[in-house]
């Protein structure tokens, strides 16, 4: 399977734009797994340095996830005050289960203004941003939580470090040659 | 791996147990196209799993008059069960007694006595239109079969 929805400047991105390998990652910040592979991609992150570019979409499975999507749209009102990162790394790291009140104090934690996103969560204001990014997913075969595309290709492998890292090493190895030890 | 049937033959009708007391036939969905997802079973991890996929899709479906269905071998008291935790809004029928009778006119029943990971995508004429065999292991999404109610939509849309 192929990523079918291009990168682009309305994606979140960590990393250079010239990287040699981007890591897409969809997810749902109420599902275990995600939770889980949140510090595996920092380790990437930090294995990789320059060579690597992340992007991270929404995929929230609303139904099983009761709070998926307002975890997701308070990333995205996050977003909007460029906080994303923040916030993302905030609900990822969360202690104890996901409610609109965590939502709410993390928020305030990022200096964003709760009463705004108490608004903005109400009204739905970002839903539509994250249903884009559900829809470009499910388009370009994405099947459940977290789907990473490494280099546009869909990672079918585990989502442990070492699969990833060798998919992503595989590609960059082809570009840039021998990587120095970490 | 299974052959299933291909496209452009005409689905076996079947009726089978949606719930303990109701029972759903594919020949009572006349309307518009429907889906026919095969899969192994009930309960298969949760943030992977096909059929809460497909009913995050309900609406997508709806919006090409499309109506879908699970089908396992699993009873109608764990389908029941099944659809509760994971609140699944579509009917998921029991394919039970006899044991995967309705995979297997599929082609999609498996010698460990599951069915497949098969997809079919029915006209409102009851003739298959598209059809996927997935490997067991790995759950199809559903790019596929928007593809295909996509295609079968801009055939009508020609033919008016």
């Amino acid at each position: 399977m192929q990523l079918k929805v291009a990168i682009s400047e309305h994606d979140h991105l960590q990393g250079p734009e010239d990287a040699t390998v981007t890591l897409v990652e969809y997810g749902d910040y109420q599902c275990p797994d995600c939770v889980r592979v949140h510090p595996t991609v920092k380790l990437l992150q930090r294995r990789f340095g320059a060579s690597l570019r992340f992007v991270f979409r929404n995929f929230p499975l609303a139904e099983i996830h009761a709070f998926a999507e307002p975890a997701a749209e308070a990333a995205e009102f996050a977003a909007a005050h460029r906080q994303f990162w923040e916030m993302h790394d905030a609900i990822f790291e969360r202690e104890g289960p996901l409610s609109s009140e965590l939502l709410f104090s993390l928020a305030k934690e990022n200096g964003l203004d709760a009463s705004a996103l108490t608004e903005a969560l109400r009204e739905r204001t970002f839903l539509k941003r994250v249903k884009q990014d559900f829809m470009g997913g499910v388009r370009s075969g994405v099947n459940g939580t977290p789907t990473f595309f490494v280099n546009g290709k869909r990672h079918d492998e585990g989502t442990d470090f070492e699969s990833l890292a060798a998919a992503i090493e595989a590609v960059r190895s082809k570009f840039d040659g021998a990587l120095s030890p970490a | 791996m299974s052959k299933i049937l291909d496209s452009g033959v005409t689905a076996p009708d079947f009726t089978l147990h949606a719930t303990p007391d109701q029972s759903v036939s594919l020949s009572e969905f006349k309307g518009g196209p429907v889906i026919l997802a095969f899969y192994p079973a009930d309960w298969s991890p949760v943030c992977g799993d096909q059929m809460a996929l497909y009913n995050e899709l309900l609406p997508e479906f709806r919006k090409h008059h499309a109506e879908i269905i699970g089908i396992s071998v699993d009873g109608v008291w764990c389908h029941a069960a099944f659809a509760k935790e994971r609140n699944i809004h579509f009917p998921l029928l029991a394919d039970f007694e006899p044991k995967g009778a309705v995979a297997q006119m599929y082609g999609a029943y498996r010698a460990e006595g599951i069915s497949e990971r098969a997809l079919f995508v029915i006209d409102k004429h009851g003739v298959i239109r598209w059809s996927y065999l997935s490997p067991v292991a790995v759950n199809p999404g559903a790019d596929g079969i928007l593809e295909a109610l996509e295609s079968l939509q801009q055939e009508l849309a020609h033919a008016t």
